[in-house]
Parts: structure tokens; sequence; C-alpha cells
């Protein structure tokens, strides 16, 4: 079957990845601004095509728990929520990674803290990088800033989460979910078979035949020494993630004497920013982290040699911000500029807001 | 044409999003680049909407603006917050009714269409956002009506595919009936 | 040192093939293991040990997949319908089934026990209800009866201070989904019995799809009430099974 180009939304087009890339089941709790994804799912009824399972839940909580479920037995499954709907889900995030699932989850971010604003925000950074629940543990991060991109990642997030048995965040906000695109979708994946699953997942819960020792999918373990075993694996995993799967996109770095930082939909700002400095004479780049972790601090550290300072830009109080200073280690300064509250900054305030530190 | 940057503003209900998501499409048809970017949330349940839509030849980097090579304005409070952030050289298209303070600015090309006297007289009040587009697309011919058409089909579920006649009859309309109020 | 008694022909009682050779962790006295041994021999009676994907709670029966050998997953605490939930429904030829205890189902699950009755998933919920929590050391359960001591209400509860017993049971069989609930208990050998049948209608009411079932079984903690095994059933007999009767609440 050939792609298809067709105009969508950033929520939207999440909801037909997610049915073409195979996924066999989707369970949330409507949120503003992302409820379209549910609804979108609702309207094209994948049970009846591809199986796919699509379950209104009675909260976040629920939802990221029969993701639990799901992904316990091996599936291939998924939930979406904004902000305060993923700080519900943190318990079953935390336990997840315990349980060492696979899962596809989606944040598209709008402003807190607490009820805050339905408008986009970048402020759930540390929530989604630094562990938002308890417990040493990582989310494979992917920032999306495009609507080509949330049908992407659908994809490659669950490519990734199976791959090392992570859970898999796409970190979306308001403006990426909202706003209206052409995209290509990728034609129809079907779902894995019972045989498919059994040989790459040994280790779910999906029934166990004679032969076979019980699997159980748990995050308990009360015998210190085992559970320290259980982490250090898990941490070696983390650590081979971070030496494979950087991912970061650089618009006019090459040359540039100043760098800009921003990801999702910042980053789009910046590229008007960054062209409008340029038609100026003034040599900036803008490197975008698409994988927010693993961060591309290698690149950063790299850039930090030839430029004059770096900049940040982010819908929030400057979190990534933290990680770009961590990974220039003092060798440059790193500004920060980021609204707060739902405001998305114009390239005209980007421009500005470099030019005050040149 | 390499970019054209819309505001659609006005009240919920008449249509502001739709108009700019069949605009979008018709840009998609001729192969353009195209963002559509909405003010969402309660505003779109009967407060003020609006929707930021490019049409470009390259890449489109931020879809979120604070200038515009077009405003089209259906109400007061759009007026009142849009007009400014018409770039000089720029277009603003509005519909009188409603307007009590009318725009000022002498550095952009100004048009009026009477949307809603013509929907009335049309006894067809839904096609109201067709024929400002019409008339939008009469003073900046971005993309072509037949493009339009092929948009409205394919954002239309097909129950209503056939209030499509009715809806090029007020895209036609809206172009005979756009004044320039600049001399 | 044979027993010369001990011959297959003389064998009346067996363990289950289903349960483990894994020694409990229960108190003496316990009602969870007599609840676990019932769970395996269903389940090797109706030939679904291949099938049967259960889901543990937290709280004392946390590790119940160290006894009944078939496999599990492992909830956070009071999630366990929400993850049946969509084991079932992505599962939907397979047996599945959560064993809940009082502060797991009725406290800090009670949104996902209800959710998940309300909606039918056909899924067998086996609740433990012995008024007290017992993994965390004799706190008050929200099933803890008027007066009854623990150590968060330490000169009994009172409704003023602690609010009132929770028959949730009830409250879940008027639930549209549910097809099955019923009250039970495991202290004699006739009470095993019927909460054995009822635990096979649960499971045969899960492959069937008639909705959600829910085997309520009112249980002792001896630890937990400071009593002997034989005082606790008393206890249970005089002052549970009042409040909480046994008896089917709802089949059809």
């Amino acid at each position: 079957m050939k792609n298809e180009l067709v105009l969508l939304k950033g929520n939207e087009a999440i909801a037909h990845a997610a049915i073409r890339c195979g996924a066999d089941g989707y369970f949330g709790y409507p949120i503003t601004p992302q409820s379209e994804i549910m609804e979108t799912l609702m309207e094209l009824r994948p049970w009846d095509t591809t199986g796919m399972v699509v379950l209104q839940a009675e909260s976040e909580v629920a939802s990221i728990n029969m993701v639990f479920g799901g992904a316990a037995t091996g599936k291939k499954v998924m939930t979406s929520s904004s902000s305060p709907g993923v700080s519900l889900m943190q318990e079953g995030i935390s336990f997840s990674c315990g349980a060492d699932l696979p899962m596809l989850l989606v944040n598209v971010m709008r402003g807190g803290p607490g009820l805050g604003t339905i408008q986009p925000s970048q402020a759930d950074y540390f929530q989604t990088v630094k562990g938002g629940g308890h417990g040493d543990y990582k989310l494979i991060t992917l920032a999306p800033s495009s609507v080509q991109e949330m049908v992407d990642f659908v994809d490659l997030g669950f490519e990734l989460s199976f791959k090392y048995l992570i859970p898999c965040m796409i970190l979306a906000d308001g403006v990426i979910g909202q706003m209206m695109e052409p995209v290509t979708l990728p034609p129809y994946k079907p779902r894995r078979t019972a045989e498919q699953i059994a040989a790459e997942c040994p280790w779910a819960a999906n029934g166990k035949p004679a032969g076979r020792y019980r699997n159980v999918v748990t995050s308990l373990e009360l015998d210190p020494a085992k559970m320290e075993k259980k982490n250090e694996v898990r941490q070696e995993r983390f650590r081979l993630v971070e030496a494979t799967e950087v991912r970061y996109e650089e618009f006019l770095c090459e040359d540039a004497d100043y760098l800009i930082v921003a990801f999702g939909s910042a980053a789009r700002v910046c590229q008007s920013a960054v062209e409008d400095l340029r038609s100026q004479g003034i040599k900036v780049g803008l490197l975008r982290p698409i994988t927010l972790w693993p961060f591309p601090s290698k690149v950063l550290s790299k850039y930090a040699e030839k430029v004059k300072c770096m900049m940040t830009v982010e819908l929030n109080a400057g979190q990534m911000n933290e990680d770009v200073r961590l990974a220039v280690n003092g060798k440059v300064h790193v500004y920060h500029y980021g609204r707060m509250g739902g405001i998305v900054p114009t390239p005209e305030e980007v421009t500005e807001a470099l030019k005050s530190h040149l | 044409m390499t970019k054209e940057a819309i505001i659609i503003a006005g009240f919920g209900g008449q249509g502001v999003l739709s108009m700019g998501k069949i605009l979008a499409y018709a840009g998609l048809i001729e192969a353009k680049n195209v963002s559509w970017f909405p003010a969402y949330g309660p505003e779109q349940r009967g407060g003020t909407a609006n929707v930021t839509v490019i049409l470009s030849d390259s890449r489109i980097s931020s879809p979120v603006l604070n200038t515009f090579d077009t405003a089209i304005i259906l109400n007061q409070q759009s007026l009142d917050k849009f007009e400014s952030k018409v770039r000089p050289g720029g277009i603003l298209v509005y519909d009188p009714q409603g307007i009590s303070r009318k725009p000022t600015r002498t550095d952009i090309t100004i048009y009026t269409v009477n949307a809603m006297e013509i929907a009335t007289e049309m006894d067809n009040v839904k096609a109201f956002n067709m024929i400002v587009l019409g008339a939008y697309l009469k003073v900046q011919p971005i993309v072509r009506l037949e493009s339009v058409m092929t948009g409205l089909k394919k954002s239309l579920p097909e129950r209503h595919h056939k209030l499509l006649p009715m809806n090029q009859a007020a895209l036609i309309k809206g172009g005979e009936m756009v004044e320039s109020l600049s001399v | 040192m044979s027993n010369p008694i001990i011959q297959p022909e003389n064998l009346v009682y067996d363990k289950s093939a289903v349960l483990t050779d894994n020694v409990m962790h229960y108190c003496p006295g316990c009602s969870h293991g007599t609840v676990h041994r019932i769970v395996a021999e269903v389940i090797e009676e109706m030939g679904l040990q291949d099938q049967t994907i259960g889901v543990a709670p937290v709280g004392c029966a946390v590790f119940i997949y160290n006894y009944i050998n078939v496999d599990f997953a492992e909830s956070a605490h009071g999630r366990a319908p929400a993850i049946a939930t969509a084991i079932k429904r992505l599962n939907p030829d397979k047996l599945v089934f959560t064993y809940q205890g009082d502060g797991d189902l009725a406290a800090i699950g009670t949104a996902e026990t209800i959710h998940a009755c309300n909606r039918g998933e056909n899924i067998a919920i086996i609740f433990i209800n012995n008024g007290i929590y017992g993994m965390t050391g004799g706190q008050m359960a929200p099933t803890t009866l008027l007066g009854m001591k623990s150590s968060t209400c330490p000169t009994g509860r009172e409704p003023h201070l602690n609010g009132y017993p929770l028959k949730i049971t009830d409250m879940l069989a008027l639930t549209e989904g549910t097809c099955y609930v019923t009250r039970q208990s495991v202290h004699t050998p006739s009470s095993v019995k019927k909460t054995k049948r009822a635990i096979r209608k649960a499971f045969d009411n899960s492959l069937q799809g008639k909705g959600t079932s829910v085997v309520e079984v009112v249980s002792t903690c001896n630890s937990g009430w400071k009593m002997t095994p034989v005082e606790a059933n008393r206890w249970m007999e005089e002052n549970m099974f009042p409040f909480y009767p046994l008896g089917d609440l709802k089949d059809r």
C-alpha cells in the first residue's frame, strides 16, 4: 500500500499512526489539549479493521495501569494525556519502568503547575527526563517538532521501547498537538501474531505453556542484593541507549558563532528567528535535540568549543537549559529565553533575546 | 508568492477554523507547504476564535507568528487585536457588519465584504465563511478556486457533499462582492 | 521413616499440580493459603494452567505468584482491575483474574474496581475481606467493623472519627456489569466447598464473557486481630458474618 499525504492535526496524526504501526491497544482519559487522539481513534474504529482495542478509562491512573497490563502480555499498547494527567500516571510509569515494560506514552504538554492552563508549554521536561515517579529510571523521550514527527515517532517509539524494554515518551506540546500540517501516513503494518509476541517477548505473562517457567511481570524484589543487581542491569541498558540512540537536528550550525538550543515547537519558532538573524548578518545556528533522553550532550560539547555563547529557548523557566549547561560544562555561557503560562514566543522575541547577548 | 501568513479571527461558530482548514487543504492540493494553528480551548465555544494559516513554497518554520501578511477579520474584538499585526503593505479583509470602530491603518490594503448580508440574501447563513474566503481569494489569489473546492470535498464528510454547489456559489459571490476601501 | 499408610491407594487429598512447592509465607491460620489452594484446584480442574493470567495485589497476597504456578502481572496498589481489564481485552480467550485484599480493592483501588465492574469486564475478582491491613501490620481497613481495634484505631473504629465499614461488595452487585457477586468464607470444610464452587462459577463466567464476577471471601487475620486461629474463626462468625452476611448477592 502507498504512503498517503493528508492534512492532520498532530493529535489526529498520533491516532492514525498508532493504528498503522500495528498497535494492539490504546487506553486513555480525555484532557485538553490532546483529546483528539482518543476521539480520532473512536472515529476510526480500528477494532473493526486491525483489531486494535481502544478504551476510555475512568482516570489516567487507570489508563496507565491498563497499559501496564497490556504491556505485561507483550502487546503494543499506548496511552496519551496532557500534563496534569501525566502527573497522575507517574505511579504507573514508575511501576512500568520497574517491571521493564515496553510501552508508548504521549504527553501533549500544557502550562502548569497544577491545573495551570490548557495552552502550550514545555514545562514537563524535568518530569519526563529526570524521572517524575520514584526510583532510578529513565524514559526514552522523543520531542516532535512537526506533525510528521508525531506520525514517525509512534512507530519509532514502539521500536525503541521494545528494543530496550524502556517506556518511551513522545513529549509534544499544545502547538504540535493542535496544529495541522500535511503528513505522509505510512502503510499499515499488521499487528504481531501470538507466535511473534512469544518470540519477541519471552518474558510476557500471556499464559504459561507446559514446559516454560511461569512469567511474572513485577517491579517487586525484596532481596536488596537481587534488587541492586536488577537496577544495575537496567542502568547498563540506559548506558547503551545513551551510547546509541541520541538523535538531534542541526540547522545552520556549521559556521555558527552563536547557538540556539530548542526542542519541539520552540525549535520551530527558533528556526524562523535563525533565518531572520542570518539575514541580519548574525551567524546563528539551531541545534534541536530530538531525543531529550538520551540527551545530545556530545555534540553540544563539541559546539561549546566553537561558539561564543548558547541560548536555550523553551516554553518553561529553563529546564533543558540545565542539561545544556551540564553538556558544555562551563565552556560557554548558556543563556535562557523562556515563556511560561501558555505563551509561545514569537520569532521576533527570540531574535531580540539573542541579540541582547551579542 | 513564496509565503503567505494569514490570521483569520472572529467569533466561534462563524466558521473561522474551518475556513482556515479549507484554505490549508487547497494549499496542500497545490503541493505547497501549509500549517494551520488554532487558538484552541474554550475559546472555540462561543468566544473569539482565530487560526493562523501559512502557505509557503518552502519549509514552514514557526507556525506561531506575531505579524501576518493578511488578516481576515469577522468581529470587532479581532479587528482591535489584529489590525496592528498586519505587516506594512499587507491586506486586511473584514465584514463591516458589527464593526463600529473601523480600521485606521493607511499602510495596508483594506477590503470589505458584506458577507453576512450576502449569506442572508442567499438564504444560507452557513455559507458565510465561504463568501469571506471567496472575497479574500479574489484580492489575493494564492490558491485556485478549484483547489478550494477539492479541499472542501476532502474535508467535508460525504453526507455533506450535497452542500458543495452552494459553497461554490458562495465563493464566487464573495469574489464578486469584495470592495476595496483604499484609494 | 515412611509411614505405611501413605500409599497411592489411600490418597484422598493431594496438593494441586498448579500450586508450586514454595512454602507459603502466610501466618498459620490465615485464610489466604486456603483460597490460593482453591484457585489452583479450579484452574487445574478446568485444564487452564496455560491459559490463565493472574493479577497480584499489593497486600499480604503480593507473592501469590510464588505459589500459584501460572503467569502473573503484579499490580500497583489497587490497580489490579485496570490491569486485568487490558489483559483480558487484549487476550480475550484467556482466563484473567485478580486477587485483592480489602485495602487494595475497597480503599485505594475503589475507582478501578467499580469501573471495571461497571464496564462488565470479563474478569473474575477474588476479594479477601479480613477487615484489617495485614501486610503493613494491622492498620484500619475500609471494611474494619465499628468498635474493632487496629493499630490506627487502637480504641476501636468510631464512625465520627473513622467513618463506617464499607460494604463494597453490595455496591458492586448494583453495577450493571457484574453477572455474579457472592460472599463466601473458608473457615469450615463446607464453606471451602462453597467457595470453590463460587470461584469455579466466576472463572466459567469470565471465559463465557458474561461480565464481571466478584467472589468476596470473608476471612480472618488472626495475627492482625491478635487472636488464635480458632478464636479468630469464632470472632469472624460472631462479628463479621452479621455485618457481611454470606451468600449470593447476584447471579445472572
